[in-house]
């Protein structure tokens, strides 16, 4: 009877290497971090924000006269609703500009998928704080934000989508004659929309998240009374608005991935 | 020659032909979406006149972000290394706290419901709440600085990683845990010869990808005080200086661009 035994693994030769590098990266990221001028009193207001948390100012649920807890939410939702429309309208050309067997030459798509990546990589909150300087503060700088800073990665998806279809309808549309935007309406949309929906109602989740704190630099939102709160150390009242954020989250995610469940 | 495919007579084929589908459903969806159009521009106060009256205000904007001045460059370099910094050590410290929370999640391995309920609800809880959110929070607490900035990174990150990893080790092969309890392995053995071989790729690749999320919210993290690259967007839109705001995303962009890259690449290698 022969043993058969087993050789192990060969290592790689240069992962010392590999690890020395990390090392020193991680030597200079600590370095460079002052792990002083914390705050004495951080002790004493961590507890206070938690005993926020558990005794909320449940007054500020909803006040008759203006800014209250209710209304800045309705506020959050509103804008993230209206961004994800804009956003998927504006994503559907965008998206056919950048699918791959949707235009004949490949620079075509490409330029349209370097083009999305520029908009992925724009953070929304300095969008929001241009637009501010274009509409004024408010809610509908916010909504701006949103509706284009969306358009990167709804695109994307979408043009993914696009590009995964079946050929098969559209080229029998293309046989009978139909012209491109026949063959777009016919053949590709019915084939598309039911992840289009799904992928927007998950951007709409993202949104709503982001919609929460673009109220932070002054566009709209339940972001603004929050930072209200936390500067004039009102616990109570930071309590019951992460409450009330973190309910609304829930919920919204609860409903859209039901709904994005029965369409994929 | 008479080519006769239709055999049927035609009152037939009539009553053979299939009714098209309802458009009941298309039309609720189209009402909906409208109505939520509707209430959602008017809770806005959502206009397009201000937005055209805007336009020109935005194209002056953009033509003062024209040509950016580079001689500020200088002036933010160290910003853009503290904002990596942050982002490296949060990613870090929440990678190696999101082992034992992703164990402690994984239904095969935490046999006792009791137990792997609440961690995912809990877990869940610190998922919904926006890392900038986070961020003001910790502010607030520790006051500026970067060191809000890492926790706030540092505890979105433990929220990403645990969930992507616990949802991993479910799917994982157990036979190999099934030759380690039957060898008599104890449950820190099976962890390490049974679970980490088989998610330790993936594994790398989920703290890669975190990375990147968390470059890029640590671009803007400076917006509420928490360090970072963001500190320098209110101090030059403040003073009205646009060509150096433009600097400001011109860099930031091309960094983050950058390590998506590399980061993409890495994790391709690893899979």
């Amino acid at each position: 009877m022969n043993n058969i035994i087993i050789q192990k693994p060969k290592k790689n030769p240069y992962r010392w290497l590999v690890y020395a590098a990390l090392l020193a990266v991680y030597i200079w990221a600590f370095s460079g971090v002052p792990f002083t001028g914390i705050k004495e009193t951080a002790g004493t207001i961590m507890k206070s924000i938690l005993t926020g948390l558990f005794e909320p100012d449940w007054d500020y649920v909803y006040l008759p006269d203006g800014e209250d807890l209710l209304r800045g939410l309705l506020d959050t939702l509103a804008i993230s609703v209206l961004g994800t429309i804009i956003s998927a309208v504006v994503s559907f050309p965008f998206a056919i500009w950048a699918a791959r067997n949707r235009s004949r030459f490949r620079t075509v798509s490409g330029s349209g998928k370097i083009v999305l990546s520029f908009v992925r990589t724009f953070p929304e909150l300095v969008m929001a704080l241009l637009f501010i300087k274009a509409v004024g503060p408010g809610s509908f700088a916010g909504v701006l934000a949103l509706g284009i800073h969306s358009v990167g990665m709804l695109s994307k998806l979408y043009a993914e989508e696009i590009e995964s279809i079946d050929r098969g309808p559209s080229e029998a549309l293309l046989a009978s004659g139909a012209n491109r935007f026949q063959q777009l309406w016919f053949a590709v949309l019915p084939q598309v929309l039911p992840s289009f929906l799904s992928y927007t109602l998950y951007r709409f989740e993202i949104n709503v998240r982001s919609a929460t704190i673009l109220g932070f630099i002054g566009a709209g939102g339940i972001g603004t009374p929050l930072i209200f709160a936390l500067s004039t150390r009102h616990w109570d009242r930071v309590g019951i608005i992460l409450l009330g954020i973190i309910v609304m989250i829930t919920v919204i995610d609860l409903i859209s991935g039901a709904i994005r469940r029965k369409l994929v | 020659m008479s080519l006769h495919v239709n055999t049927k007579p035609a009152a037939a084929q009539k009553t053979a032909r299939p009714k098209p589908p309802s458009r009941i459903k298309h039309y609720l969806t189209i009402a909906l979406i409208l109505v939520l159009l509707w209430a959602s521009s008017k809770q806005t106060e959502a206009s397009l006149p201000e937005l055209i009256t805007g336009m020109p205000n935005m194209w002056d904007l953009l033509k003062e972000m024209f040509p950016p001045r580079w001689s500020y460059f200088d002036n933010i370099v160290h910003g853009m290394l503290e904002t990596i910094r942050m982002a490296l050590i949060g990613t870090t410290i929440g990678a190696i706290l999101a082992i034992p929370v992703s164990l402690l999640c994984a239904a095969n391995l935490t046999r006792y419901r009791w137990l792997y309920y609440p961690s995912r609800f809990l877990l869940n809880l610190v998922r919904t709440v926006p890392d900038l959110l986070l961020a003001a929070i910790f502010v607030s607490v520790f006051g500026l600085g970067p060191i809000p900035g890492i926790l706030a990174l540092t505890v979105f990150s433990v929220g990403l990683i645990s969930k992507l990893t616990y949802e991993l080790i479910e799917t994982i092969d157990h036979g190999p845990l099934e030759a380690l309890t039957a060898a008599g392995g104890n449950y820190t053995q099976k962890i390490i010869y049974g679970v980490v071989p088989q998610i330790q790729a993936n594994f790398m690749s989920f703290v890669l990808y975190t990375f990147e999320i968390n470059v890029r919210a640590a671009a803007v993290l400076g917006l509420v005080g928490a360090g970072g690259i963001g500190l320098y967007y209110e101090a030059t839109l403040g003073f009205l200086e646009y060509d150096k705001t433009s600097v400001i995303i011109l860099f930031t962009l091309a960094v983050v661009l950058v390590i998506d890259y590399a980061s993409t690449k890495l994790r391709e290698r690893l899979l």
